[in-house]
């Protein structure tokens, strides 16, 4: 990728972080979102953020094939259980990096 | 006035900290991925949106295509509609300009405090404004200082290649906060490693997560009815 494609990619990666912040403040500082509009947004961050892990946990890459027998899936295991008894991301963080450090050296 | 600024800035600095290793680790990470300081700079100063950051550094690393690449980064920072939405009753008077310099600052942590701290009484527009440009000054900052970190790690030292799952994986459970967040996240989950294995390119990540969140959706509404008419 070449220096015009990149900021014309950063620029459009901008305005579509931008606008979501931007125009609801603006334009809808009265009114408010429908209910149903609303209840679809707030599950789409635990969606997304389910979505983009379990094809690395679950799969190869290339090619794109299922497994049970990654260090990723393995990692995770203690990654999660760090997250949801600590709650801190930092902490999270470093466990998951030294359990996949640790995994990949003996496996 | 700047007794506001004052309050901002002592409001944001466990923001600020937090930021900071995240910025790094990103700097890190986009480094090993291939941009070079002034990339990330230009990144953080014109997306300013952690996880969206993180998604495109590994979509970039990857090779994915630029559409790919912002539509994910679109869905991905959606949820920001919703807090724009909670945060504009307490800018009824504030002129365009305050709010569009407020808007570019509004991330999941700096919408907490203000609205925590709108809500508290003695918030005023100038020390949410000030809190919000003291976050993002640290994460631009600790971004371009992890791409030369990143520069004196060598590849695969210590896990690093882990630490975006690792924290992508935090972060979901900080989403957790009931069952039909689980539910959601279980879909998605499902959803997204059989469209990774049957579509090509990206598209499984937007795919799954809209599909999860209307099941889920009509789901809970389901339930309500069934429970309202019990």
């Amino acid at each position: 990728m070449n220096d015009r494609d990149f900021l014309l990619l950063m620029l459009a990666m901008g305005a579509v972080t931008y606008l979501p912040r931007m125009i609801p403040l603006v334009i809808l500082s009265q009114r408010k979102l429908p209910v149903w509009f609303a209840e679809w947004l707030e599950l789409i961050p635990p969606a997304i953020l389910s979505a983009l892990i379990a094809p690395t946990l679950f799969a190869h890459s290339t090619p794109r094939v299922f497994t049970l027998g990654k260090i990723e899936l393995l990692a995770a295991l203690p990654t999660l259980l760090c997250a949801y008894k600590t709650r801190s991301l930092a902490g999270t963080v470093i466990i998951g990096m030294v359990c996949y450090w640790g995994l990949g050296l003996v496996m | 006035m700047r007794q506001n600024i004052r309050q901002g800035l002592a409001a944001a600095w466990p923001i600020c900290l937090g930021y900071f290793p995240i910025g790094l680790s990103l700097g890190v990470l986009a480094q090993k991925g291939g941009l070079a300081p002034w990339q990330m700079a230009v990144m953080s100063i014109l997306v300013f949106a952690g996880g969206s950051q993180f998604i495109a550094v590994a979509m970039l690393g990857a090779g994915a295509s630029p559409v790919a690449i912002v539509s994910t980064v679109f869905m991905v920072n959606l949820r920001h509609l919703l807090m724009s939405s909670a945060l504009s009753v307490h800018f009824p008077n504030a002129s365009r300009r305050i709010l569009a310099l407020f808007a570019y600052g509004i991330t999941d942590e700096s919408f907490a405090v203000n609205l925590t701290r709108f809500n508290q009484g003695g918030w005023s527009q100038y020390s949410a404004l000030t809190l919000n440009h003291a976050a993002n000054t640290t994460w631009i900052v600790s971004t371009v200082i992890g791409v030369y970190v990143g520069q004196l790690v060598p590849p695969g030292a210590a896990g690093v290649d882990y630490a975006l799952t690792g924290m992508f994986i935090c972060l979901l459970i900080y989403q957790l906060r009931g069952p039909i967040f689980t539910i959601t996240a279980l879909i998605a989950a499902v959803g997204s490693v059989l469209a990774y294995l049957w579509l090509p390119g990206n598209a499984y990540v937007i795919i799954s997560s809209c599909l999860a969140a209307t099941v889920a959706l009509i789901l809970k509404r389901t339930m309500r009815e069934r429970g309202e008419q019990a």
